[in-house]
């Protein structure tokens, strides 16, 4: 069913061990090739590498060996710097946990996003607004995340995430700790995104959040194994 | 949700290097200050330290500079009014320092005589080791173990530098009999056990018999006096192997302090007036001043010990700080920090708690200052600079204490700090 698209993420033959001399084998040679505008569901057992791989995707750590081409290009000979300058405008993350600063309102978290990025101080007030517009949350913009319910707070996260307007979200079990109707509320999110381009890679457990994505991936014992749709 | 369409990024090239804003100093300073403030408790525990050790520094430093206020107005007025002339003194062969000329046996008339001079003393201090004793007995343990020093005076001591006697001065009279009189410095009295002079008591300067007429019991301008034992000039001379004067000690009216310290060499020796100098008296605060050095000192090693306590507590709690945020630093990791930027965040925030510190350190400090002066009557005297330098001071060891947490920060794996939440 996937047109054929320029593959945005490319992983050839990745592999990451942790631990000195081959102690634990995380990955274990991944071939995975991404299209640009795709959205793709990994799924699979505890410990199988699925955080791993995401973080590898992100730019917050590196393949053992292998290599890893982002839109093309090697990132294993990127600078640390150029990496930051990636994940600051080119990358979103969503966690299971939110990772939502106590203490500063929802619009002071969406606009954190843009901090290490190249948003201009002026644009940055509009656009984390419109962020949190387009999340349904523009009522909740002086609240403390604290006083928010998960389904709002994740929401804030993805507001976060793509207020940068970057071209690839990360999704670590973005609905593992909500309740059924906010997770419904987060995948209507994702698809809406994914339908304007975002490219999507969602981590889950859940197999209602994998049947809708458009791409199922499973990875056991750190290689894949990618059942047809 | 809005209706309004997600705009992704078009799908070409990566971003250049530099475009657009970048992390500024002021998204740095917005995001530190947000950090130390995060945690008001965690602020007051880090600020605590820094503030003591500033304060007590600020306190003793401007005491000090307070108190020595004091003295300089004192030393003034001294200054005004009272000379000093001596012997100039040149280098000899051995080292020392020889007098290059001598203070003449006439040299009082012959400084009365100036204009301007108030009252004069001939004062030499005797070099003779002799023993003092308040009885007659050769008994070697009831002597003083340090004798007090013998000043052997001529003219108008009291006038001449000022103080207080209980009993008399000896006077011309004495002086001219050749009597052996003494006035005791009321220290040097205490220690030979002497109370007053009412009774005429007797000391014992070796074989001589010295007869007690008065007790000293201050002097502005020779404090030393006070412990001193005081004889007149000539019996010193004829008993006590004493040179001639060798200090001149005059009282001068406000103003003629040029005038006559001009003058005054030339009356001395007309042909050679260089011979002698003439200059305000060393103030007796010196000897004090000693004392209140020591004190100073004191304080200012445990201002600077609690800085440094201060110091290690800022450090300690951003360690703490670092370990309670590490999702934090991962977040920033993720959304596309620089483990620079990291560095510079934890520094920054340190830099601001210890500039904090040293600026409510310096005010405590200074408040102190204004609060013992007024006590004391004193006029304080307050440097800006002491107050600037000193939450400047604050800042540096705010960022001393920095740099390890900064690092340690830098160091956060961000892929294992956004694992655990
Ligand atoms: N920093 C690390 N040091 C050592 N071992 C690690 C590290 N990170 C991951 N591992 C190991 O790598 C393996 C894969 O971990 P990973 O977090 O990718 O699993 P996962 O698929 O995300 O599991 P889960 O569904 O429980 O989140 C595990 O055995 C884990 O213990
Ligand atoms: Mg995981």
């Amino acid at each position: 069913m996937s047109e054929p698209l320029q593959p945005l993420l490319d992983l050839r033959q990745v592999t990451r061990s942790f631990g000195g001399a081959g102690a634990v084998t995380a990955l274990a040679g991944i071939e995975l090739s991404v299209a640009s505008g795709d959205h793709v569901a990994i799924t699979g057992p505890s410990g199988a590498g699925k955080s791993t791989m995401l973080n590898i995707l992100g730019l917050l750590d590196r393949p053992s060996t292998g290599e890893y081409l982002f839109d093309g290009e090697p990132t294993s000979r990127l600078s640390e710097r150029r990496r930051s300058t990636l994940r600051a405008t080119q990358i979103g993350f969503v966690f299971q946990a939110f990772h939502l600063l106590p203490g500063r309102t929802v619009l002071e978290n969406v606009s954190m996003a843009y901090l290490y990025g190249t948003v201009p101080r002026y644009e940055r007030g509009r656009r984390a607004r419109d962020a949190l517009d387009r999340v349904g949350l523009s009522h909740r913009i002086g609240f403390q995340p604290g006083t928010l319910s998960g389904g709002e707070r994740q929401r804030v996260a993805i507001a976060r995430a793509v207020c940068t307007e970057p071209r690839l979200l990360l999704a670590d079990e973005p609905t593992g700790n909500l309740d059924r109707a906010n997770s419904e509320e987060i995948l209507a999110l994702f698809d809406e995104l994914n339908a304007d381009g975002l490219t999507l890679v969602t981590i889950t457990h859940d197999q209602r959040v994998a049947d809708r994505a458009r791409r199922r991936v499973r990875i056991e014992q750190g290689r894949l194994t990618e059942p047809t749709a | 949700m809005s209706d309004r369409k997600w705009r992704p990024r078009p799908a070409i090239a990566l971003p250049s290097r530099r475009r657009g804003a970048h992390y500024t100093v002021r998204d740095l300073l917005t995001e530190s200050l947000n950090g130390v403030s995060a945690k008001p408790s965690r602020l007051v525990i880090s600020v605590v330290g820094t503030l003591v050790g500033i304060g007590a520094l600020v306190m003793t430093i401007g005491l000090g500079q307070t108190a020595a206020g004091q003295v300089a107005t004192r030393f003034d007025s001294v200054a005004a009014t009272h000379l000093e002339v001596q012997p100039a003194t040149a280098s000899g062969a051995d080292g020392k320092d020889h007098p290059t000329a001598s203070i003449p046996a006439d040299a009082l008339d012959r400084v009365t005589r100036l204009a301007g001079v108030e009252a004069a003393a001939a004062l030499a201090k005797v070099s003779f080791e002799a023993r003092i004793t308040a009885v007659p007995v050769n008994d070697p343990s009831s002597t003083a173990a340090v004798p007090p020093p013998i000043v052997a005076v001529s003219g108008d001591l009291l006038a001449a530098v000022g103080g207080a006697v209980s009993g008399r001065m000896f006077d011309r009279g004495h002086e001219e009999r050749v009597d052996r009189v003494a006035v005791l410095g009321a220290g040097a009295a205490q220690a030979l056990g002497i109370e007053n002079a009412a009774s005429s008591p007797s000391i014992f300067i070796d074989e001589h018999a010295f007869t007690v007429v008065g007790i000293l019991e201050s002097s502005e301008i020779e404090p030393g006096l006070v412990d001193s034992v005081i004889v007149p000039l000539a019996t010193a001379q004829r008993d006590l192997r004493a040179g001639p004067a060798d200090t001149l000690a005059l009282r001068i009216a406000v103003g003629a302090a040029s005038t006559v310290s001009h003058q005054a060499p030339i009356a001395l020796a007309p042909n050679a007036p260089d011979g002698f100098t003439a200059a305000a008296p060393p103030t007796g605060a010196e000897l004090h001043g000693d004392v209140q050095g020591d004190l100073d000192l004191v304080f200012f090693m445990i201002g600077l010990i609690t800085l440094v306590a201060g110091g290690l507590g800022i450090a300690n709690v951003t360690m703490l700080s670092i370990s309670e945020r590490r999702s934090e630093i991962g977040l920033r990791r993720a959304l596309g920090a620089t483990r620079r930027q990291i560095a510079a965040q934890f520094m920054t925030e340190s830099l601001v708690v210890g500039t904090l510190g040293g600026l409510i350190g310096a005010a405590v400090g200074v408040l102190t200052v204004v609060i013992v002066s007024l006590a004391q009557g004193w006029t304080p005297v307050l440097d800006l600079g002491l107050v600037l330098g000193s939450t400047v001071s604050g800042g540096l060891v705010g960022l001393a204490a920095g740099c390890f947490p900064a690092v340690r920060a830098a160091r956060v794996e961000p892929a294992d700090a956004l694992r655990d939440s």
